[in-house]
């Protein structure tokens, strides 16, 4: 929306952007009939109260308590549904459907890169379905970065050694801007792109366009092989690792005796610090794979992991890693920072 | 009559005229006017970053300076605006120079303290601007990691190391007005008498004393990290990124308070004097600062909503966010309430507090916004939040630190400046700020990301907005540089009261002696009396 050609408001295009707009107008409205209160109350004593001779003072008041209760309960009460209402809106922006079409992206100084499920990968672009949940896991290669999409009003940060996550659900489609958000050095203006949502049909014939090498989760097949996963991660579970043949979903048992819910976080963190939860009944002899794997590769073998597991189709994985009883302050990253 | 006065034969500023003397002064007054001196300089050098900011801005392409060159910019900017400007603004100038008048002291509880705090913040200034000279640096004042740490090639250690000194300038100060106030009050002089201006110091001194150590502490984190590679915050070797964010933010927002505070004491006095009556609910007014002080330590995570902290930790922080509003709240109503059946007058300070309140309320309304945690997803980290912060720190802060100025100006200088250059600067300040900074909400609101070098096309009207308000802003500060120079000189002698004011520091001579009071005065009166004001400048006219 414009006014004389000055954009004055951003294009709504996700389910999200009307809730969000809405709680905008409401504070907007409350803050105007603030601000215009205590504006035209100044204003008028000033002029209506204005000294007119030298020596005059005012009149001795000292205060009143019932004013004063008054207002600071309104704007206690006012403020509360701020909040309500605010945390009601984020609760949904933070709750991923089931159902959500599953897209991983990568933080890197200084691009956005983009993982489809099929096998597309994008740089700075990202091509989706309207109508449809999306939701995005979210690493970084390097230093904090942030992926924003203005026109659906949803952003997460990216923080390197975890996995963050958005969701929402594109409704318009078009062409719209990708931003970082979080300062990440030179180039930070640059790492910027385009969200490029498209009818259904036209998205299934984008889809057939790419994927040469084959899904996600097939690289992650592939890797499995290369880095001699497959030698010790027998399906059997006679392997000297334990079988991840339907694991993702499911509690194990750790040798220290607690026990720990199998998301994409826990993969994460087994395949980068191996040792830091073992499994009951297994040595720990596994290396660690910290800095001797991309971002992207980790999460196609995640995938290839969890197409292991077909039964738990969704996992919800990065809701977990976000609590803090696990994830945050545990060591999962590569290294490998730029120096 | 006016010119019957004469500037007294003794006072601070003739008491010895050798630089030594003023070097090694311990005259609260003399420290305050190094400060004055000190902070004016690094207020210029941190203004012409924001000049480089507004230049590169005025256009979409990266064309006026390189990335690099502007991410320095902006951080240098940010760095010396925030730790050696706004943090010590007030409280060492203003508060410096009037607290012990204020209560009825001679000087400060610790006047050789308070000068070593004025020589440890030159230090921290000198490494700071060397490591400017140096190449500057480039992290964005909050030094997030991992950039900070092992992203930047950019002399974060010296700039850091300069922060961390001139924090110790900070901590002294709090320390040294907390004591005062507490044991170097005038007979009489309650602590429901005091000034508001001293009880918002109060506050302010506290958040200084306890939040300070937390900054100096991330620092050496930050700079072992960088160093020698502690991995406190490189997940690599199991530390947090986040964790950063939580030790910076602990000291950072309550850094928020130790620049708007103060100014809501000189706010208090403004509208005190130019509406010549007592401050409407005085006891709501003092407890709000302390409430806000208190409030400022428990709502830091509210910069981290999208940071990847839970859900749930989110909702308590945005809960308690809302609670610093209420305070604020709460003076503005008083404030507005105090000019109910005044006397009101409208010379160039109360121009500023008008001019303060206005920003004041824009400012602290739109932090509403951000509280809000379904809001702030979107406008986290946009020039949403830019406009916001500077409506506080430049509006609030910066409005009532040039309106305390020009409030005691006479009373440091004991000459008047001019009347209407001094208008015409309130005036080019509080709209070229307007210009300067509200459009940026807009363009927040429609996404632009701050720390950007270059943006999309359609954010180029609002940014030459932006950019052309930056121009009248900076005039409306240069001005004051020329009539307060002018009027050391020039300008008309005050006498000791020249507003009627009520405070105790009036009643001293215009520029004071050195020791303040000849006699220590005792205090029999409520604060904001103007019955005896009025009989005591008519018997002196």
């Amino acid at each position: 929306m414009s006014i004389f050609g000055i954009p004055i408001f951003p294009d709504q295009a996700s389910t999200f952007a009307k809730d969000v707009d809405a709680l905008y107008f409401f504070i907007l409205a409350v803050c105007a009939f603030f601000a215009l209160a205590v504006a035209v109350s100044v204003i008028y004593f000033g002029i209506r109260y204005h000294k007119t001779h030298d020596g005059e003072i005012g009149a001795r008041i000292e205060g009143n308590l019932p004013l004063e209760l008054l207002w600071s309960v309104i704007p206690t009460v006012i403020a509360m549904v701020m909040f309500g209402w605010g945390a009601s809106v984020f609760y949904h922006l933070r709750r991923p459907p089931d159902e959500a079409m599953h897209i991983y992206a990568v933080g890197k100084q200084w691009m956005w890169k983009f993982q489809h499920l099929e096998g597309q990968r994008e740089i700075n672009e990202l091509h989706i379905p309207a109508g449809r949940p999306i939701k995005i896991t979210i690493s970084s290669e390097d230093v904090l970065h942030s992926l924003y999409f203005p026109s659906f009003r949803t952003k997460m940060d990216a923080i390197p050694g975890r996995y963050t996550e958005l969701w929402f659900e594109a409704n318009t489609p078009g062409t719209y801007h990708i931003f970082c958000t979080e300062y990440c050095g030179t180039n930070h203006a640059g790492m910027i792109g385009s969200v490029i949502v498209l009818e259904p049909s036209q998205y299934q014939a984008w889809l057939q366009g790419g994927g040469l090498e084959g899904t996600l989760a097939q690289r992650g097949a592939k890797l499995f092989n290369d880095q001699a996963c497959v030698t010790c991660h027998l399906d059997t579970g006679q392997g000297r690792g334990p079988s991840l043949k339907d694991i993702v979903g499911t509690t194990v048992a750790l040798q220290d005796g607690s026990s720990v819910v199998v998301d994409e976080g826990y993969l994460r963190e087994s395949i980068l610090n191996s040792q830091a939860k073992i499994v009951k009944g297994f040595q720990p002899l596994m290396p660690t794979f910290q800095g001797l794997i991309s971002e992207e590769n980790l999460v196609a073998l995640i995938e290839h992991v969890k197409s292991m597991s077909p039964k738990a189709t969704t996992a919800a994985p990065a809701e977990t890693s976000r609590t803090p009883s696990r994830g945050a302050l545990q060591p999962t990253a590569p290294a490998g920072e730029k120096k | 009559m006016l010119d019957k006065l004469k500037i007294p034969e003794h006072h601070y500023l003739n008491n010895g005229h050798s630089l030594k003397s003023w070097l090694l002064t311990k005259d609260h007054k003399r420290i305050a006017i190094m400060y004055l001196m000190s902070i004016s300089v690094m207020f210029f050098i941190g203004g012409l970053f924001g000049v480089g900011i507004r230049l590169e801005l005025a256009t979409p392409q990266g064309d006026f300076v390189s990335a690099d060159t502007y991410n320095k910019f902006f951080t240098m900017h940010g760095v010396i605006m925030v730790f050696f400007f706004l943090i010590p603004s007030i409280p060492a100038v203003l508060g410096n120079f009037l607290i012990p008048p204020m209560i009825g002291a001679k000087d400060l509880a610790f006047p050789r303290i308070n000068l070593i705090s004025l020589y440890i913040y030159w230090i921290g200034g000198i490494f700071t601007l060397y490591a400017m000279i140096a190449g500057g640096v480039d992290t964005g004042w909050t030094f997030y990691t991992p950039y900070s740490a092992t992203g930047s090639n950019t002399n974060v250690i010296p700039t850091a190391i300069g922060i961390f000194i001139a924090g110790f300038s900070s901590i002294l100060t709090g320390l040294n007005f907390i004591v005062t106030i507490h044991r170097m009050r005038a007979p009489g002089m309650t602590w429901f008498r005091l000034p508001l201006f001293v009880w918002a110091h109060y506050a302010t001194s506290l958040v200084q004393v306890l939040g300070t150590p937390v900054i100096a502490i991330t620092i050496v984190m930050l700079a072992v990290e960088r160093g020698f590679g502690f991995g406190i915050f490189d997940p690599a070797r199991g530390g947090d990124p986040v964790l950063f964010q939580h030790l910076f933010w602990f000291y950072s927002h309550p850094a928020v308070y130790i620049m708007i505070l103060p100014a809501l004491g000189v706010q208090s006095e403004l509208i005190s004097t130019f509406s010549r009556k007592r401050i409407f609910g005085y006891s709501f007014v003092a407890f709000s600062s302390l409430a806000i002080a208190v409030f400022g330590f428990i709502v830091w995570a509210h910069h981290m909503f999208v940071a990847g902290i839970s859900t749930y930790a989110a909702m308590v922080f945005s809960f308690l966010s809302f609670s610093v509003a209420i305070p604020s709240a709460v003076k503005t109503f008083n404030w507005s309430a105090t000019l109910y059946k005044g006397a009101i007058s409208f010379e160039t300070p109360m121009l500023y507090a008008y001019g303060f309140m206005g920003l004041f309320a824009i400012g602290g309304l739109t932090g509403l916004f951000l509280a809000t945690l379904g809001l702030d997803v979107h406008v986290h980290d946009t020039y949403f939040v830019v406009a916001h912060f500077h409506y506080i720190m430049v509006g609030g802060a910066i409005m009532g630190y040039l309106g305390g100025l020009h409030f005691w100006w006479p009373k440091m200088t004991g000459r008047m400046y001019s009347e209407f250059f001094s208008k015409v600067s309130a005036i080019m300040v509080f709209v070229g700020f307007n210009v300067t900074f509200f459009p940026q909400f807009v363009v927040g609101y429609l996404g632009m990301p701050r720390r950007y070098h270059s943006y999309p096309d359609e954010f180029q009207v609002l940014n030459v907005m932006s950019s052309a308000g930056a121009t009248v802003l900076g005039l409306g500060y240069v001005l004051p540089v020329i009539y307060f120079l002018w009027s050391l000189k020039y300008g008309q002698v005050a006498g000791p009261n020249p507003w009627g004011a009520s405070g105790l520091e009036w009643q001293m001579q215009s520029p004071p002696l050195t020791e303040n009071f000849v006699e220590t005065p005792i205090v029999n009166t409520e604060p904001y009396e103007y019955e005896h004001v009025v009989v005591k400048e008519k018997h002196l006219v």
